[in-house]
């Protein structure tokens, strides 16, 4: 009977199926396989992978490995705050604080090389969003996330924050070079 | 209790409506709306804001007005309709007394309190922490109380609803099994029950942390479980909207369910493994692996899609096989196009389940697939998609469902009928455009939740391209026509209980009477449709609707590809 009143047989489940139905769902049961397969293919095959490398630390830890990576590599400062544009090594580690409202320091890579990118937040959530580009992580206080990054295209990119972290959230923002 | 207008029974369509029940869907649809209306106007100040050649409001009231926004849709109009949903599918669609109406209305008084707290909390500017809250950035104490409130009382309306189901079974007022909406209705009240549990344990630890009893929230700790509520809330929408929809072909068409075995079935898939999808929201996140977010991600193995997928093509083909019976057999769409447009029960309906498959349903296993997400996270693409589930699904399917409750719950005539015959058009084409752009914006990196695009007085802005700009110039359009759509419902839905004509087509009884014993027919009656299909037309729709989602799903494939290398 209607949709609104019990079915004509007391067990529904014996109820029948047309058609229509059986294939539907075999079509649909084929295509989720293969959206279901698609994710660990792209971990084998594809080139754009979160890594699962990510460790409890706090913002004082943080903050003394970043400091030291500035004090090391930094190669001119930019803007009125004289925040530092570190350009580090291939292969070293990069630290990227975010912290209200601003990115901690600026960073300048090489194309095409490979570099260990490390991010946390020393306060609230912030979101790591890398423009042109679009990719977007979220940047979690007491967690440091750890990926390899390969840039492959030079030129001037900008970190947008896009994760709302109070009055000053849409003033987070600052560049990342690629040479 | 022996009043002889225990029981109404509302001749045109033959509802039996218990006096308590109602009253009490009477009175929660009623806030449901006032909610809307709030939600409404800060809607329009919000897309007001997001319109870079507007820009309306200042930072602060911005980040206030899309706190308030978000909590008063997503959570309480949809929450307050849906507990009247859960109490038509049970008393009224049974025909029998709801259970412990003092109980409910203890919760549903709950639920006003809470709603009307968390409301002060957010206006009076110190709980601007969006709908998430996200630890460790705190809100007012009342703001947490106000939900844990909220919550608590929709959990007494889940428990009423499933009270009356056994009062319904001990009384026998129907013989066999629920019908297919009381059902999905079971399913939504059990996924809610799941989901306010959820919401619960993350939001009582974090209301004693505003209040300074607890030391810490760890951050990533409330994001796992805070999200096993947030989403999963839109999981009962998601049922909820399916069950209103099979009401609507029923009413509108009398259309039975194609297959009560393959309904069902889909909506037991909801229950198994809908509420795996919280970790959409974690993709991103350090700390969780990529195992975990596969398996939860896809629903493990996209169940929960291929339950939808199933309603999708299950809904419209019940309708095409009564339109057929009833003689619209020529060609594949005869029985499409002589379906009254002009009703909007019907229009509304169908635009929702039309804008939820193609728009939410597509863009949502995007944002879901543990890579695709990076290109996505957190950008406008995301109040994109759930504008297309939570506001083309859910709220349009139900203001379909308030245009038959006028007359047969309300007794009234619906006020201003030209008005409500459009209403579904504006308000759904409105948000179909509204959810495309902002997908768009999305695409280009527009952050969400954000005030300024162009990052004016910063020393390193970021230049959006012009196109950005555009799309977000139409976000606030289409919000407007949005807005305006949803004022033409506000309306027509006031207006009538203020102005309607009253309708007086009621018989009152003391005693409910069951549902009668329906004669075992033949279920599926034969083949109306071509090739062997009963609803060949819905086929063909869903082949349509397949090939947009695999060519879009490699399309993301293939952009992601170009990105850095990420490892």
């Amino acid at each position: 009977m209607s949709a609104l009143l019990p079915p004509a047989r007391r067990v529904w489940w014996k109820e029948p199926l047309d058609r229509v139905e059986l294939a539907w769902i075999l079509i649909a049961f084929a295509w989720s396989a293969i959206l279901f397969f698609m994710m660990p293919y792209w971990h084998v095959f594809g080139k754009q992978n979160l890594s699962n490398e990510a460790y409890r630390i706090s913002a004082e830890e943080f903050t003394k490995r970043t400091q030291t990576m500035v004090d090391k590599y930094t190669v001119r400062t930019e803007t009125d705050e004289k925040i530092p544009v570190v350009h580090p090594p291939e292969g070293s580690d990069v630290y990227l604080i975010a912290r209200l409202w601003q990115w901690w320091p600026l960073l300048e890579l090489e194309n095409g090389k490979s570099y260990r990118l490390h991010l946390s937040a020393l306060d609230y959530q912030h979101g790591f969003s890398l423009q042109p580009s679009n990719i977007n992580l979220q940047v979690v206080p007491g967690y440091e996330m750890v990926i390899t990054v390969t840039p492959n295209q030079a030129g001037s990119y900008s970190i947008v924050c896009n994760e709302y972290c109070g009055i000053g959230h849409h003033k987070m923002v600052s560049r990342l070079y690629v040479k | 209790m022996n009043d002889s207008r225990n029981f109404r029974i509302d001749t045109p369509t033959g509802l039996q409506y218990h006096r308590d029940a109602e009253l009490l869907i009477k009175a929660n649809a009623f806030f449901g709306v006032v909610f809307l209306l709030i939600g409404g106007v800060l809607a329009l100040l919000v897309s007001l804001t997001r319109w870079p050649s507007v820009h309306l409001l200042p930072a602060d009231w911005f980040y206030l007005t899309l706190t308030a926004h978000g909590l008063d849709m997503l959570v309480f109009w949809i929450i307050f309709f849906e507990i009247a949903v859960l109490y038509f599918c049970s008393s009224t669609l049974l025909r029998c007394r709801l259970a412990t109406p003092r109980i409910a209305w203890l919760g549903f008084a709950l639920m006003l309190i809470g709603a009307v707290t968390t409301n002060v909390a957010i206006f009076r500017g110190d709980s601007s922490v969006m709908m998430t809250s996200y630890v460790p950035m705190g809100a007012h104490p009342s703001f947490y109380l106000g939900l844990i409130l909220f919550a608590v009382g929709a959990l007494i309306g889940c428990f009423v609803f499933l009270g009356t189901l056994v009062v319904a079974k001990n009384d026998k007022t129907y013989e066999g099994s629920l019908p297919l909406v009381t059902f999905g209705a079971l399913t939504a009240s059990i996924i809610a029950i799941f989901t306010i549990a959820s919401g619960a344990i993350i939001l009582i630890p974090t209301f004693l942390w505003s209040i300074g009893y607890i030391h810490q929230i760890d951050p990533l700790m409330y994001r796992t479980i805070w999200w096993a509520f947030g989403h999963s809330s839109q999981q009962i929408n998601v049922a909820a909207h399916v069950s209103v929809w099979y009401a609507i072909a029923a009413i509108v068409f009398g259309a039975k369910p194609m297959s009560e075995k393959v309904s069902r079935t889909a909506f037991l898939l909801y229950i198994a493994f809908l509420q795996l999808a919280s970790a959409h929201h974690l993709l991103s996140d350090p700390g969780l692996s990529s195992e975990w977010k596969i398996f939860n991600t896809s629903y493990f193995m996209y169940f929960a899609v291929l339950a939808s997928m199933v309603h999708g093509l299950t809904v419209p083909g019940a309708i095409e096989v009564a339109q057929r019976k009833k003689g619209y057999t020529k060609g594949l769409y005869e029985w499409l196009r002589r379906a009254p447009w002009s009703n909007p029960v019907f229009s509304g309906m169908f635009i929702s389940l039309i804008g939820f498959g193609f728009l939410g349903g597509i863009s949502g296993v995007m944002m879901g697939t543990e890579q695709l997400n990076m290109i996505i996270h957190n950008t406008i693409y995301v109040p994109g998609h759930f504008h297309a589930t939570v506001v083309i699904g859910t709220t349009l399917a139900f203001m379909s469902l308030t245009y038959f409750l006028i007359p047969s719950l309300f007794r009234r005539e619906v006020w201003l009928p030209g008005v409500a015959k459009w209403q579904p058009y504006v308000f759904g084409f409105g948000m179909y455009a509204f959810a495309l752009v902002m997908m768009g914006a999305g695409t280009l990196g527009v952050p969400r939740r954000h005030w300024d695009m162009s990052f004016a007085g910063t020393a390193l802005p970021h230049e959006f391209p012009g196109s950005a700009y555009l799309m977000m110039g139409l976000v606030g359009i289409s919000g407007v026509l949005a807005v305006i759509g949803g004022g033409m419902y506000i309306l027509v839905t006031v207006g009538s209980l203020l102005f309607g004509r009253k309708v007086e087509s009621s018989t009152f009884a003391q005693k409910g009477t069951p549902i009668p014993r329906a004669p075992v027919a033949a279920t599926i009656g034969g083949h109306h449709g071509g090739a062997g299909f009963a609803a060949p037309g819905t086929f063909t729709l869903a082949i349509v609707f397949l090939v947009a989602f695999v060519l879009y799903y490699f399309i993301n494939w293939k952009y992601l590809s170009t990105v850095w290398g990420i490892s």
